[in-house]
């Protein structure tokens, strides 16, 4: 059965001054996919995600997100996308339930479903009780999970994950993730950064990117089998050796 | 206009929240009020004098005791040598040394002329100018006392002179509170207006959290004017304070309308609150936008017509105080305060006002973009 595409790029590009930070990308992303975007520091994941969002213009190239076209429609598909930045991003100063309404706010939730909403997320992540904390008095593991439930409170299309679990630990990471695979079947669109192999491995399909080209896209299970290797951390190794530019 | 009401129930929470704001919005408008009026005058007093009197004769005591009677000089040196006063002058003991010649008073009675030396200390340009200003003032009435002491005897001599009789208008006690504090609460707002904003935008980037913002559907139209009208409140809500403390602890009452102020202010604070606005879209840090926001009002407060007439600034300078928002605002208050002008009166500024409302806010919503090139 044929899967309708919700990202499709074709040749993107974006050059800062001389440097060429993603370089001829193409792919597709599915509907209702966990897509995973791997790649050392540096590798030009972030910079891809971003013109995705519609927060950096690219060079040239083209891509789609949700339908519409990223140079002209990029106010249009802020309506659809939910964004989690690398930086963690909700108010330290403002409330749980504060930071909840806000961001349901601006994206045009109701008063009476931003009150519902609140509710569920608030039962999900297991913080009722604590709901008139500061955001800046949470462990860094209550605060991700927070962020990635914010960014689809306004139930988006797609979700963009630039690496979301960062510094966390284990537990919250696996945590996470299950939050990660419920959204999914929600139908909502994940699009992840991350470098943490395991990870890799939760993925519908994986693309590694090196020196701002995709160098492989598959499933993991494809992957480890093209590269004979018995985990995603073998893959990448190969692939990533091959890079010229240095990580940050 | 929901997106705004959410928009703005946020901004006034974490202003709300923030102890500092608080305190700096408060605080500082009564400390700048309470204590900069008293302490900025342009009245020179204390100023310390040495003398040196080589004639020690009865003229010479009347002389010095009329200057130090005058309440503006304090006799602090009484040496026998001129060289002795240069060193007073020069250790910082004295200000000016008045010499009397030997003679003065022999001179005077049997040449009908005589002369005196009066060296002044300049470092401070004010405080000699003043200085020296007040002591020939002194003397010159001295002059006038011993004249006509003597022209009784020779009354077909009469010299003809002009007398100035002077009213001082709208201000006639030269009161220099009246003068100082609507000037200073030019200042507060104009601080409040062009740093808060412009430094709470660039808290959210360095947050990150402008980022989720751009990356939202909010229009830029709609983020901007959520910074704006929090602090427009704000800096009028100072005025206020300010206006108060004016009225309860100056007993400065406007001879114009209040009303005519605020609108003025409304007008002004837009302007302010555009230029901050700017600031914010260029600087990446806090510390890069305050220290543009310090030099900027540093620079429209000393070019302002605050502390030095602007008529009496060079040319140059006077062209670029019509550049400086600050400078109409305090015209205007001066006007409407001391001469109770209304908004008839005021139309040239409100219009200069409009025009740099519009330009700093059309350069700042140009230059902010939710999305880089």
């Amino acid at each position: 059965m044929e899967k309708e595409n919700v990202i499709v790029t074709h040749e993107l590009t974006k050059r800062f001054g001389d440097f060429t930070a993603v370089d001829n990308v193409s792919f597709a992303v599915q509907k209702g996919e966990i897509f995973g975007f791997i790649g050392a520091n540096g590798a030009g994941k972030t910079t891809a995600m971003r013109m995705l969002c519609g927060l950096s213009l690219p060079s040239s190239g083209t891509a789609t997100v949700a339908g519409f076209d990223v140079y002209k429609q990029n106010e249009q598909i802020k309506k659809h996308i939910g964004y989690m930045s690398q930086k963690f991003s909700l108010y330290e100063d403002l409330t749980i339930r504060e930071n909840i309404r806000f961001y349901a706010g601006i994206y045009g939730l109701r008063d009476e479903r931003i009150r519902e909403k609140t509710d569920l997320l608030l039962q999900q992540l297991h913080m009722k009780g604590a709901e008139r904390t500061l955001v800046r008095a949470l462990p860094l593991g209550w605060k991700q999970k927070l962020a990635f439930s914010i960014a689809i409170v306004h139930d988006p299309a797609i979700v963009f994950l630039d690496e979301p679990t960062g510094g966390v630990d284990p537990i919250t990471r696996r945590e996470f993730w299950s939050l990660i695979y419920e959204a999914a079947g929600r139908g909502i669109t994940i699009f992840v950064t991350t470098h943490y192999m395991d990870e890799a491995e939760y993925c519908n399909r994986v693309s590694i990117m090196v020196d701002g080209r995709i160098d492989a896209l598959d499933s993991p299970a494809n992957l480890m089998q093209q590269y004979a290797s018995a985990s995603m951390d073998g893959v990448f190794l190969q692939l990533a050796r091959k890079a010229k530019r240095s990580g940050d | 206009m929901r997106m705004l009401k959410i928009l703005l129930w946020k901004e006034l929470l974490q202003i709300y929240r923030d102890p500092a704001i608080i305190r700096i919005l408060f605080i500082m408008p009564m400390i700048q009020l309470l204590i900069l009026p008293l302490a900025a005058d342009y009245e020179i007093k204390n100023i310390n004098l040495g003398v040196v009197d080589h004639d020690h004769s009865e003229y010479s005591r009347q002389l010095v005791n009329k200057i130090v009677s005058s309440g503006y000089f304090r006799l602090k040196d009484y040496s026998a040598t001129f060289p002795q006063g240069l060193k007073a002058i020069e250790s910082g003991r004295t200000d000016l040394i008045l010499e009397i010649p030997t003679h003065f008073e022999r001179d005077i009675v049997k040449d009908n002329r005589s002369s005196l030396f009066v060296a002044v200390d300049a470092v401070n340009g004010v405080k000699a100018g003043l200085g020296g200003a007040y002591l020939q003032g002194i003397i010159q009435n001295y002059n006038q006392e011993v004249r006509t002491q003597w022209i009784q005897a020779q009354r077909f001599d009469e010299q003809p002179t002009i007398e100035i009789a002077s009213a001082d208008w709208y201000n006639p006690h030269m009161n220099y509170r009246v003068f100082m504090v609507p000037g200073i609460l030019v200042m507060l707002v104009t601080m409040i207006g062009s740093s808060f904003a412009a430094n709470n935008i660039v808290r959210e980037k360095e947050m990150g959290t402008i980022e989720q913002i751009n990356v939202s559907p909010i229009k830029k139209m709609q983020f901007i004017l959520g910074k704006l009208i929090p602090f427009w409140l704000l800096a009028l809500l100072v005025l206020t304070i300010g206006l108060l403390i004016a009225r309860l602890v100056y007993g400065i009452v406007p001879l114009g309308h209040y009303s005519t102020i605020y609108v003025f202010a409304t007008i002004y604070l837009l302007a302010i609150l555009g230029l901050g606005l700017l600031l914010s879209t260029y600087a990446q840090t806090q510390q890069q936008s305050m220290l543009v926001s310090f030099f900027v009002t540093m620079i429209f407060n000393l070019l302002s017509g605050l502390y030095t007439p602007i008529e009496s600034m060079p040319a140059w300078a006077q062209l670029i105080t019509r550049f400086n928002p600050v400078s109409y605002f305090i015209e205007v208050m001066r006007m409407v305060m001391l001469k109770g002008s209304g908004l008839a009166d005021i139309r040239y500024q409100i219009l200069a006002l409009i025009g740099f409302a519009v330009f700093f806010n059309g350069w700042a919503i140009l230059n902010y973009r939710k999305r880089s090139g």
